[in-house]
C-alpha cells in the first residue's frame, strides 16, 4: 500500500536538496510550501488592509510564547493567583517583561483583529466563495473573546472578580434554567477560587486549542478560494496560458519579504513602545482597581471592561426597558451577544451586485461610516459610569449597529452601483 | 472498505432484489446498521459526557462552606447598615435597621417600584412578602448583590438629593449599571435591575441574634 513517492525532476540526488528530497519522499514538504507561499497567487494589489491578518498571527505568536511562560510561575488559586502575578512582575527575572507583552498582547490582538475584520467588511471579503472563510473568521473571534474574558479573571484583582461575576451573572439572565446555570459555570454560590481554577484551564488549554485548530482551517479556506483584494475582483477569472492569474504574484516573496516583514517590523516597534513606556495605556489595557485583590464584598466604584468589550458592553448596558414581559437583563444579553455574531451573517445580508466599497454606491459607505463611529461612541460609552444620557446616546448607537446589519438586504439593492473593472487596479 | 455488509452474487442466501442496488449493496441494512451504531454512539457520548458536566457542580467543599452563618445585630443602632462584612454563601448581606420615619415611607404607596408588593415569590420568602420586606419592620435582611448582574450595591441611608436621584429617600444604589432600590430592596422602575433585592432565608434566635441560610432551628 505504501508507495514512495516520486522525487521532483530534475532536482539532483546531493548536498542539502538530497535531504529535502528524502523528506519529500515521506511528506509533502516543498509540495505544501509551494501550495501555501511560493506558488500561492495573491493579488497584486494588496493595500495597507492586508497587514492585520498575519499580524494577527503575530500577536498569536507572541500570546501563546509568553503565556506558556507565565504559567510557569503563576499559581492559579483563589489564594494564591494575586501573590504569584506580583511575585512575576517583582521577583521572577524579567517576569515584568513577559507579563507586560501578554497584557499588551491581548489589546495588539484585538486591535489586528478589528482592523483585519474591517478590512473585510470593506471590501466585501466574506461573498462568494468565502462565506466559509468568513465564518470561521467569526468563530475565531467569539473564541477570541472568551479567550481573553476567561483570561482577564487570572490575576484575580478586584476589577477582575467583578468584572467576571457581571458576565457570568448575563448566564442568570436565561430564563428558568439562568440560576442553576450560574451555579454550573462559577462552580460555586459566588466566584472563588473554584471558578478561577476552571477559567485557568480553559484560558491555558481549551481555547489555545481551539484558536490555534481555527487559525490553521481559516488559512486553508482562504487558500483554498484565494485571497480578495481592494477591487473584489476574482483574479482567477484571468488566467495565462499556465493557468496562473494575470493579477496575481507568488505570495512568496512579494507578499512575505516585500510586504509583511516591514510590517512586522514597523508593528513590533510600536508594540515595544507600549510595552515599554505605558503597558497599563492609562488604565485602559490594565485597570488600576485590578492592583487590588479580588475582594467578594467590595465592588469596585465603577466596572468597567477592558477596552475591547467596551462596545459590546455599552449595547449590554443600552438596554433598559422590558418588551413582550421579559425583563431588561435579558434583552441586554440578547442585544450584546446578538451584536457579537450578527457579522456572521453578512455573506447573506449583502445583495449588493459588487463586492469593494469602492463600487457601492453613497447608502453602503454612509452605513458602513456611521457603523463605524456608533462602534467608537460605543465603546467610550462602554468606559464611563452609566447616566441617562450615555444611555440614550448608547441606545442610539445600538440601533445604528444593528441597522447596518438589518437594512443591508435594503441599501446595497436599491442603491447605484459603479462599473467594476475586468482586471484589479493600482 | 468493509464486505461484511456488501452482498454479492450467491454469498447470501437469495435476497430479495429491491433491497440491493445497482452497485450490490444491501442499502436497507446499510442504512440500519449505520443508525443503530450512531444511536448507540450519541447514547455513549451522552454517557461519557456526564461526569465531564457534573463535575463543574459545586464541590462538596463548595457546598459545606455555603452553611448558615450567625450574626449578633445587638450594635446595630437605628438608620445604619451591617455589611457587606456579614457573608452568607460569600455573598454579601446588607442588615438594616430602619428608623420610624422610614418604615412609614414603605408602607406608602410607591408608584416609582417596578414590584411595590413582591409578587415574585422568587426573591423573598413568605414571611418577607410585605411592605418593609423582613420578618420585623425594623430589621431588613437582603442578599447584597444586585439583580441585574451581580454587582454589589452600595447604601445611601441619608434622605437626600443623590447625584443619580434629585429626590432619593433612602436606600440602595448599584454603581455599576445604575440600578437603584428602596429601603426594602424593592427595584425602581426604569433601572436594569428585573427583580427587587433577595432576601435570604434567616430567622431569629433572639432579639439581638439572626441566623442566615435557615428558618427553622
Amino acid at each position: 500500500m505504501a508507495e514512495i513517492q516520486e522525487k521532483p525532476a530534475g532536482r539532483p540526488d546531493k548536498g542539502l536538496l538530497g535531504v529535502l528530497n528524502w523528506f519529500d519522499e515521506r511528506f509533502p514538504l516543498m509540495e505544501t510550501w509551494n501550495y501555501h507561499m511560493a506558488r500561492y497567487w495573491a493579488p497584486k494589489n494588496f493595500n495597507f488592509w492586508y497587514y492585520f491578518g498575519v499580524l494577527s498571527m503575530v500577536v498569536l505568536v507572541i500570546q501563546l510564547l509568553t503565556g506558556v511562560w507565565l504559567t510557569m510561575n503563576y499559581v492559579p488559586s483563589g489564594e494564591g493567583a494575586f501573590a504569584s502575578v506580583e511575585y512575576i512582575m517583582r521577583d521572577v527575572e524579567y517576569g515584568w517583561l513577559l507579563r507586560y507583552l501578554h497584557s499588551t498582547g491581548a489589546s495588539a490582538f484585538f486591535i489586528v483583529v478589528y482592523l483585519h475584520m474591517f478590512r473585510g467588511m470593506m471590501y466585501g471579503s466574506y461573498r462568494k466563495p468565502r462565506e466559509l472563510l468568513w465564518l470561521i473568521g467569526m468563530a475565531i473571534f467569539v473564541a477570541l473573546m472568551a479567550e481573553g474574558f476567561f483570561g482577564y479573571l487570572l490575576p484575580w484583582g478586584n476589577m477582575s472578580y467583578w468584572g467576571a461575576q457581571v458576565i457570568v451573572s448575563l448566564v442568570g439572565a436565561i430564563p428558568v434554567i439562568g440560576p442553576d446555570l450560574m451555579e454550573w459555570v462559577r462552580g460555586d454560590f459566588l466566584m472563588s477560587g473554584i471558578t478561577l481554577n476552571r477559567f485557568f484551564a480553559l484560558h491555558v488549554i481549551a481555547l489555545p486549542l481551539v484558536l490555534v485548530m481555527l487559525v490553521f482551517v481559516h488559512v486553508v479556506a482562504l487558500h483554498h478560494v484565494g485571497s480578495n483584494n481592494p477591487d473584489g475582483v476574482e483574479i482567477k477569472k484571468n488566467k495565462d496560458a499556465n493557468g496562473i492569474p494575470l493579477d496575481g504574484i507568488p505570495f512568496h516573496p512579494y507578499y512575505t519579504i516585500g510586504h509583511d516583514l516591514p510590517a512586522i517590523v514597523l508593528f513590533l516597534i510600536f508594540f515595544c513602545l507600549v510595552v515599554f513606556f505605558a503597558p497599563e495605556m492609562g488604565g485602559y489595557f490594565l485597570e488600576k482597581p485590578n492592583f487590588e485583590m479580588a475582594d467578594p464584598l467590595k465592588t469596585p466604584d465603577h466596572i468597567a471592561p477592558v477596552w475591547y468589550y467596551t462596545p459590546f458592553y455599552a449595547m449590554l448596558r443600552a438596554a433598559t426597558f422590558p418588551l413582550f414581559g421579559i425583563p431588561a437583563k435579558f434583552w441586554g444579553f440578547v442585544v450584546m451577544a446578538g451584536a457579537i455574531v450578527l457579522p456572521a451573517a453578512l455573506p447573506w445580508l449583502d445583495r449588493s451586485p459588487v463586492k469593494s466599497i469602492r463600487y457601492k454606491g453613497a447608502l453602503s459607505k454612509i452605513m458602513l461610516g456611521l457603523f463605524v463611529i456608533s462602534f467608537f461612541v460605543l465603546g467610550y460609552l462602554g468606559t464611563i459610569a452609566p447616566s441617562p444620557v450615555a444611555t440614550l446616546i448608547a441606545q442610539i448607537g445600538t440601533a445604528i449597529y444593528f441597522a447596518y446589519f438589518v437594512l443591508m438586504p435594503w441599501y446595497t439593492r436599491v442603491e447605484k452601483t459603479k462599473p467594476v473593472p475586468d482586471r484589479v487596479t493600482g | 472498505m468493509s464486505s461484511s455488509d456488501t452482498v454479492v452474487g450467491g454469498a447470501s442466501a437469495e435476497p430479495q432484489p429491491s433491497k440491493i442496488d445497482k452497485s450490490g449493496f444491501n442499502k436497507q441494512r446499510r442504512y440500519f446498521l449505520i443508525g443503530a451504531s450512531a444511536t448507540v454512539g450519541a447514547v455513549g457520548v451522552v454517557g461519557a459526557a456526564v461526569p465531564f458536566v457534573a463535575s463543574w457542580q459545586p464541590s462538596a467543599k463548595a457546598r459545606a462552606l455555603g452553611a448558615p452563618v450567625t450574626l449578633d445585630i445587638s450594635k446595630l443602632r437605628p438608620g445604619e447598615m451591617l455589611g457587606p462584612t456579614p457573608a452568607w454563601r460569600g455573598q454579601p448581606i446588607f442588615v438594616l435597621n430602619r428608623e420610624e420615619p422610614a418604615i412609614e415611607e414603605l408602607k406608602a404607596p410607591n408608584p416609582n417600584l417596578a414590584d411595590p408588593d413582591s409578587e415574585n415569590p422568587e426573591m423573598q420568602p413568605d414571611y418577607a412578602q410585605n411592605p418593609w420586606r423582613s420578618r420585623r419592620p425594623e430589621i431588613g435582611v437582603y442578599v447584597g448583590i444586585c439583580t441585574h448582574l451581580g454587582c454589589s450595591p452600595k447604601y445611601f441611608g441619608e434622605v437626600q438629593p443623590e447625584p443619580f436621584d434629585p429626590n432619593w429617600q433612602g436606600g440602595f444604589f448599584c454603581p455599576c449599571h445604575g440600578s437603584r432600590f428602596d429601603l426594602a430592596g424593592r427595584v425602581v422602575k426604569g433601572v436594569p435591575a428585573p427583580d427587587n433585592l433577595r432576601v435570604p432565608p434567616y430567622r431569629f434566635v433572639s432579639d439581638t441574634v439572626i441566623v442566615i441560610g435557615e428558618e427553622t432551628a
